[in-house]
């Protein structure tokens, strides 16, 4: 037995620095797509400066945010919020395709750590994410849109942008783990992520809704997380926030839910990951 | 000698199909086993079972002296896999995907970038291994894959249909390159659908079906057991069946197949060309029989599971088909 044990170059067991390692070589590997198929780079920031003149100037004229303030620079921080969210489907989508493609066999063949895949992949979404709210901010620059705050609080705006960006993946890592297709998942997280981006304060003010709806709009983590950005990037004065407590702290109440998807579907996505084989 | 892959009852179900029913398997060290069968034999179940990607419902198993169940990382860093579907990322130049396996086997980013430059080399890549690899053939794929597997130096090998969907010519390189791993002392398990391939590569072989073993031995002993080469001939009139029954049987082994009414013949012989050249004789004698073809061939998948099993091999045609456009 003592010969194999030497033949085989490779070591088991490399403890959490190993794991960060690995997470970092997947993310490597994710990175350079940007490099070799460049497009989808261009359709992931084309698409936020599209939302950003669409709604400007289609709904501009027709929405009054209510507090005095133009439609234009309420508008940036939902934008913000919604494309960072719905950036997630990213990461489903790239595990829904290593799945498919059968790369994840060898992964999973490797004695690599078991999250290496997820966080790597998690992790490399963020970099696309950073690249997109840098082009949607110069895009709001453009369009009137002022940061009316220190560059504190605005790297505080853009940082809980990230933050929660980043749990949403996990969800989405879950749901392309799940999925039979790459195809699926884009439906799948369009379905989901369309009403807690629309049903939330970051394109009409609060009033519009009421009912049921008004609540869910409420305590919907999207509308948090565009108050806080608003807040953060001094948009709207925190004195005129709605009268909810998740309204009156958003960066809290955003950053709780963060801790509440992470706590929830990092081991759900691992665990599934390690019973995921190839189709 | 110490088996390196060593499996007591493995059993696997998948909703209503039984896909491991009680497979036993052992490899002593430094040789090959392949594991024969048609489509949905098990043969991949098998393989995820040991190679831990699945966990088997009952049963046990040891790879490289790492229990499969109870210590899987051990077993992952002593085996190299190269599955059925070339596991490379088809962004990665060939050389990015060896140097990425090498540092998730562990070996750190100076040994992984000596270890890809040396496997791309031994497996003709150099040229390529700077280009994506989705700009690969299909052949240059799988030994990119197969590299991947040897990235670790792997005590253990195991290959999931590594020549499923090639071109001839490239399963040919692929055979040599599978050869050379054998004569550098590794330890290998791989599956296949072609008796040839098991044949040529193979010291051992386990036919499965329906996930259970129905024979094992040498490619020696089992083409004993179905009765080594056929002739085949083929006649312009059926009505002369009989007449060539009889001369057949002279050198048959066993019962003369007769088929398309009374127009194919097929027989398993001894002796080869020997009894080929009798048969010939024997119905060159017979008056008025016109022979359109004839000739001999080595006994195929198809003649293993038919005198095994008593059926031809359920060879699905449809799921064949989509592995192919994959």
């Amino acid at each position: 037995m003592s010969t194999t044990e030497k033949a085989s170059l490779a070591r088991a067991g490399r403890g959490p620095l190993g794991a960060l390692e690995d997470g970092w070589v997947v993310a490597q590997r994710n990175l350079v797509k940007i490099k070799r198929v460049p497009e989808v780079l261009v359709f992931v920031l084309i698409s936020p400066i599209m939302f950003v003149l669409l709604f400007a100037f289609v709904f501009g004229g027709a929405i009054d945010p209510g507090d005095g303030s133009n439609y234009r620079e309420f508008l940036i921080g939902g934008i913000f919020a919604q494309t960072v969210v719905f950036g997630a489907t990213f990461t489903g989508a790239g595990l829904a395709e290593d799945m498919q493609k059968g790369i994840i066999d060898r992964f999973r063949s490797l004695p690599m750590s078991p999250s290496a895949v997820l966080v790597g992949r998690t992790t490399s979404d963020v970099v696309y994410n950073v690249l997109s709210l840098i082009i949607m901010a110069l895009t709001g620059l453009l369009i009137g849109w002022r940061v009316r705050e220190g560059v504190l609080d605005m790297l505080a705006g853009f940082g809980l942008l990230l933050l929660f960006a980043y749990a949403v993946s996990w969800v989405m890592a879950y749901v392309g783990l799940l999925v039979p297709s790459v195809e699926v998942i884009n439906n799948a997280s369009f379905i989901v992520i369309m009403p807690l981006t629309f049903v939330s304060n970051a394109f009409v003010p609060l009033e519009s809704f009421s009912g049921v709806l008004r609540q869910f709009v409420l305590w919907n983590p999207v509308s948090a997380l565009t108050q806080a950005s608003r807040e953060l990037f001094g948009n709207t004065s925190p004195a005129s926030a709605p009268d909810a407590w998740s309204m009156q702290h958003p960066v809290l109440y955003t950053l709780l839910w963060v801790v509440l998807i992470l706590v929830v579907f990092v081991p759900l996505s691992v665990n599934r990951y390690r019973r995921a084989t190839s189709r | 000698m110490t088996a390196m892959i060593s499996a007591r009852g493995l059993t696997k179900r998948f909703k209503d199909v039984e896909a491991l029913s009680g497979l036993d398997l052992d490899v002593p060290e430094g040789t090959v086993l392949a594991l024969l069968g048609p489509n949905g034999a098990g043969k991949t179940t098998s393989v995820r079972c040991l190679t831990t990607l699945l966990r088997p419902d009952s049963g046990t198993a040891t790879v490289a002296g790492a229990d499969v169940l109870a210590d899987p990382d051990l077993v992952r860093s002593r085996i190299g896999l190269s599955g059925q579907y070339a596991a490379v990322d088809e962004h990665l130049t060939g050389f990015e995907n060896l140097v990425m396996v090498g540092r998730l086997y562990g070996l750190g980013r100076q040994r992984s970038r000596e270890r890809a430059q040396e496997l791309l080399e031994r497996f003709d890549l150099t040229d390529a291994g700077g280009r994506p690899s989705k700009t690969y053939s299909g052949g240059m794929r799988r030994r990119l894959d197969l590299a991947g597997a040897l990235v670790a130096s792997p005590p253990v090998l195991v290959l999931d249909e590594p020549t499923t969907g090639l071109d001839p010519r490239s399963r040919l390189q692929m055979w040599d390159v599978i050869r050379d791993l054998v004569a550098g002392g590794a330890t290998l398990l791989l599956t296949t659908q072609y008796l040839e391939e098991a044949d040529r590569l193979a010291d051992d072989i386990v036919v499965i079906d329906h996930g259970r073993e129905i024979a094992r031995g040498t490619a020696d002993e089992l083409k004993a057991r179905t009765g080594g080469e056929r002739v085949e001939i083929v006649l312009a009139d059926g009505s002369h069946a009989e007449a060539v029954r009889s001369v057949l049987a002279t050198v048959a082994v066993g019962e003369v197949g007769v088929e398309e009414n009374g127009r194919e013949l097929t027989a398993a012989v001894e002796g080869g060309v020997l009894a080929l050249q009798r048969v010939l004789t024997g119905v060159q004698e017979l008056p008025g029989v016109e022979v359109l073809d004839v000739g001999l061939r080595r006994p195929t998948l198809d003649d293993v599971f038919l005198t095994l099993t008593g059926h031809a091999a359920e060879t699905d045609t449809s799921d064949e088909t989509a592995e192919a456009t994959r």
